[in-house]
């Protein structure tokens, strides 16, 4: 059932999909552990004329086992989880291109701040529904709404987020193979919920130069620095927190 | 007091004037039997109103913007609207009016076409439908109410006339909502969790009275089962036969008693955000909405810290009445009583604890998530505990495959497969991917519609006490084997839907690119959910023909022990003619103290057995 996962082209992915596999195989040892089981019960205790029924109320031992063993398999499959979810919620690698993403019934209005790195300047680009990112760069993206909660989902990139209206939600993620990735919006949205899409435009690292070439012609191509735009190494996620 | 005239005052036999009218028996009955008979019957009509918006809603998504079946124009009318059949001619006339809102069908299925508006109006009502007015009022108030004055040896409930109210509260809560199909803009539109903002403000989800509807009927329901909570609470503490203590008390008992707690003290939270979403949406406040100050996330902080409950209050009945039929029919004593009763309770109560699991991509600050992760961890716990007891049960049984235990059997399967699924999305980073996938919707299919399974085996077990006759074996055999089928063929495919990544909620697939090599899926699905809506058939001609001409049951068809089947079948007013003493557990099956293979909790032993004890 797994091979009909859409194909992963971030660096992500990876764990999530691994943490899938685990899950998957686990869970299918104990749905078929339980269901023989229980055939075996069914046709070896089936009702016999003369037969009498094993009479017991249980056994303290065997409750002890059933109730440990799937708590310690629970709670190491929590810390399993714990540190894939932390590295891609709450923590956001160096990177120098941002997007911003504003939902609204039924586009995504993409915004890029320019070459000087701000938005709402006069140099910000704005369209609807087309992203254009390079290739092996995390992108951050802010991601607004205007009116209802939308949410960002990216199959190809293992990436999935809510835009809610009155909150800056803070995310990022990474394409790794250049291509054309769709974006459907996940969450129920209003009558045209089904149907409001865009497309992600992963490009080469040369694509991506004409693409920016063209989009602000005259400007000199380098993007701005790191220092120019103050953004500290590593820094730790202020996601989810309302703007003051 | 004579001994006779305290037990006449018990059971309430000299309460009860022998006949009663017909509005009295029938209608306004203050008999928990008829309130629980009621119930029962609202729930199976409100059945097939869910079921048929589930058909609509799998036409849909098989065949996307295409006309239905008999009811729909030919495709040539569409394409070049010149009509050829009959039907074309009558969409043509209808067509040409100028009001579309004048006639409904136009409005909502133009050319026999579900439009994208009616399409969310059917999975929001299908949803309501199906948790509020077909599982509740069947499991809660309908064998709620049947079960627990029979079970535990009163003769009544301890408030019957709120027992009366809170059946003849939840009719109009049941017309209201059925009703709101029909007010300019439709029925609401917003999914059964009706998150904010989209709900909040008319405007963005069209809906106008839709919603608010959805709103009143949601809150007189909300009364009709406070009504009911506080109702069983009471019976159960202070109405137990003599000896019947609570650990002697059934496991199907245990079950509505902690439902009814998680009833009381849950439907309150639901109550207070409906009100708050109703004043946001009438009186111009803001609670939900960021442009006067409110938040969106609070209506799902309120909405899932009563929906997590809830779903255990749809589930543990299903639980209690899977134990009490396993046990019976494996003639064998429930495996682990007291690690049931417990593993019940600890659901409960860290039911309380886990909503966040829904609310991971929300924009919750993600450090919660994994604390809301470890809490959905632990709960997965005494799931599984419940079901290894099931095994247990059956391990040394003499088991008997009566309809009871085919369906007992089929939600036991049923339960564990929704209860591994729901370790993937507890995940949180697997949760990244598959939320608001069909993989959630297979999920919750399987636990919630599996417990179709349960109510199925309620009903047959249950039946010749209810209505005094036999249902027929082999048309329930073809039943069972006809719904396990399809129903599986209906809700395992969405698990591979939401692997591929296919949103829920969605009006039409094909207009996504990645989904497009799935689409056969989902036609395979269709195919399976009208097989499953058409297996029903046999279920309903058994039913209403074993209601009038089935075979007399006898007192105690299954040879159980519980108390219910120590009255006659149907059980007259009061239920019991003297007041049952009960001397042991609900589950002596092939006890070595007797030469039959069960023993009632009311059977007093002679001397010779008693001596055996010791």
């Amino acid at each position: 059932m797994l091979h009909w996962l859409p194909e992963d082209v971030s660096p992500y992915g990876g764990g999530i999909d691994a943490l899938f596999r685990l899950i998957y195989y686990l869970t299918a040892a104990v749905f078929l552990t339980v269901t023989i089981v229980m055939v075996v019960f069914l046709f070896w205790y089936r009702h016999q004329e003369g037969r009498r029924a094993t009479y017991t109320h249980g056994n303290t031992t065997v409750e002890i086992i059933w109730t440990v063993i799937p708590a310690a398999i629970f709670i190491w499959l929590g810390f399993a989880s714990k540190s894939i979810w932390e590295a891609i919620k709450m923590t956001i690698p160096p990177t120098d291109t941002e997007i911003r993403v504003t939902a609204k019934q039924f586009n995504w209005e993409i915004r890029y701040p320019g070459p000087d790195g701000q938005f709402d300047t006069a140099d910000d680009k704005q369209v609807d529904n087309e992203v254009h990112i390079p290739v092996g760069k995390p992108i951050r993206v802010i991601l607004k709404s205007r009116d209802v909660i939308h949410s960002f989902f990216l199959p190809n990139l293992r990436f999935k987020q809510d835009a809610v209206p009155g909150r800056e939600i803070i995310a990022w993620f990474q394409a790794n193979k250049p291509g054309k990735y769709e974006i459907p919006c996940a969450e129920l949205c209003g009558f045209g919920h089904s149907g409001m899409k865009g497309w992600l435009h992963a490009l080469s690292t040369e694509d991506y130069q004409k693409w920016v070439h063209e989009q602000w012609p005259g400007i000199s191509s380098s993007t701005p620095t790191r220092a120019q735009l103050a953004i500290p190494e590593e820094t730790p996620l202020p996601s989810s927190m309302p703007p003051a | 007091m004579s001994e006779a005239g305290a037990i006449a005052a018990h059971t309430g036999h000299a309460v009860y004037p022998k006949e009663l009218g017909f509005l009295r028996t029938y209608f306004f009955s203050l008999d928990h039997k008829m309130i629980g008979k009621q119930f029962l019957f609202l729930s199976l009509i409100m059945l097939v109103f869910g079921g048929l918006m589930a058909m609509l809603i799998r036409w849909e998504l098989a065949w996307p913007e295409t006309p239905l079946p008999l009811i729909g124009a030919s495709q040539q009318f569409i394409e070049k609207g010149e009509p050829q059949t009959g039907m074309d001619q009558t969409w043509q006339e209808w067509l040409s009016k100028d009001d579309i809102e004048q006639n409904w069908l136009v409005k909502n299925l133009p050319t026999g076409a579900v439009t994208a508006s009616f399409y969310n109006s059917l999975f929001t009502m299908h949803a309501t439908i199906m948790i509020f007015f077909v599982v509740m009022p069947f499991l809660v108030g309908g064998f709620g109410n049947f079960l627990i004055p029979l079970m535990i040896g009163a003769g009544d409930m301890a408030f019957p006339v709120l027992n009366m109210l809170s059946f003849w509260v939840a009719v109009p809560a049941s017309v209201l909502m059925l009703y709101s199909f029909f007010v300019p803009g439709g029925a609401a539109a917003g999914g059964w969790t009706m998150y904010a903002t989209l709900s909040a403000k008319a405007q963005y989800s069209g809906v106008e009275w839709g919603v608010n509807l959805w709103i009143i009927s949601l809150t007189i329901l909300s009364v009709s089962s406070l009504l009911g909570s506080i109702n069983y609470i009471t019976t159960v503490i202070n109405m137990r036969a003599p000896g019947m203590t609570w650990f002697r008390l059934p496991l199907i008992i245990w079950a509505l008693f902690i439902t009814a707690i998680l009833l009381l003290l849950a439907l309150p939270v639901l109550t207070a955000a409906l009100a708050m979403l109703l004043f946001d949406r009438t009186m111009g406040t803001s609670f939900f909405l960021p442009e006067g100050g409110g938040e969106p996330l609070l209506w799902q902080h309120l909405f899932w810290f009563f929906g997590h409950p809830e779903v255990y209050i749809l589930v543990l009945p299903a639980m209690g009445v899977t134990s009490e039929i396993l046990s019976t029919f494996s003639r064998k004593p429930i495996f682990g009583y007291h690690a049931m009763v417990f593993s019940m309770i600890a659901l409960a109560f860290l039911s309380w604890l886990v909503w966040g699991h829904h609310m991971f991509q929300s924009g919750m600050n993600p450090a919660l998530g994994t604390a809301f992760m470890l809490t959905t961890m632990v709960i997965a716990v005494p799931s599984a505990i419940k079901t290894f007891n099931w095994l247990g049960t059956l391990w040394g049984g003499n088991i008997q495959f009566t309809c009871p235990m085919l369906f007992a059997l089929g939600f036991v399967s049923n339960f564990v497969i929704g209860g591994l699924s729901g370790i993937y999305m507890a995940s949180t980073p697997v949760d990244i991917y598959i939320h608001d996938t069909y993989f959630i919707v297979a999920h919750f299919h399987y636990v919630v519609a599996g417990i179709i399974f349960g109510m199925f085996a309620a009903l047959y077990y249950w039946f010749p006490k209810m209505f005094g006759r036999m249902m027929n074996e082999r048309l329930g055999k073809i039943h069972f084997i006809l719904t396990y089928i399809f129903f599986n063929g209906a809700f395992f495919p969405m698990h591979f839907l939401g692997v591929a990544g296919h949103m829920r909620r969605i009006y039409n697939p094909m207009q996504y690119e990645f989904l497009s090599h799935m689409q056969w899926w989902n036609q395979f699905i269709t195919y399976s959910a009208f097989c499953l809506f058409l297996s029903q058939l046999p279920f309903v001609y058994n039913f209403f023909w074993s209601l009038f001409a089935g075979p007399r049951a006898e007192s105690n068809p299954w040879r159980a022990n519980t108390l219910e089947w120590s009255t006659p079948s149907p059980p007259g007013h009061g239920n019991f003619a003297i007041t049952p003493t009960v001397y042991r557990g609900p589950y002596e099956y092939s006890s070595p103290l007797v030469k039959e293979d069960w023993l009632p909790q009311d059977h007093r032993l002679g001397p010779e057995a008693t001596a055996a004890i010791r």
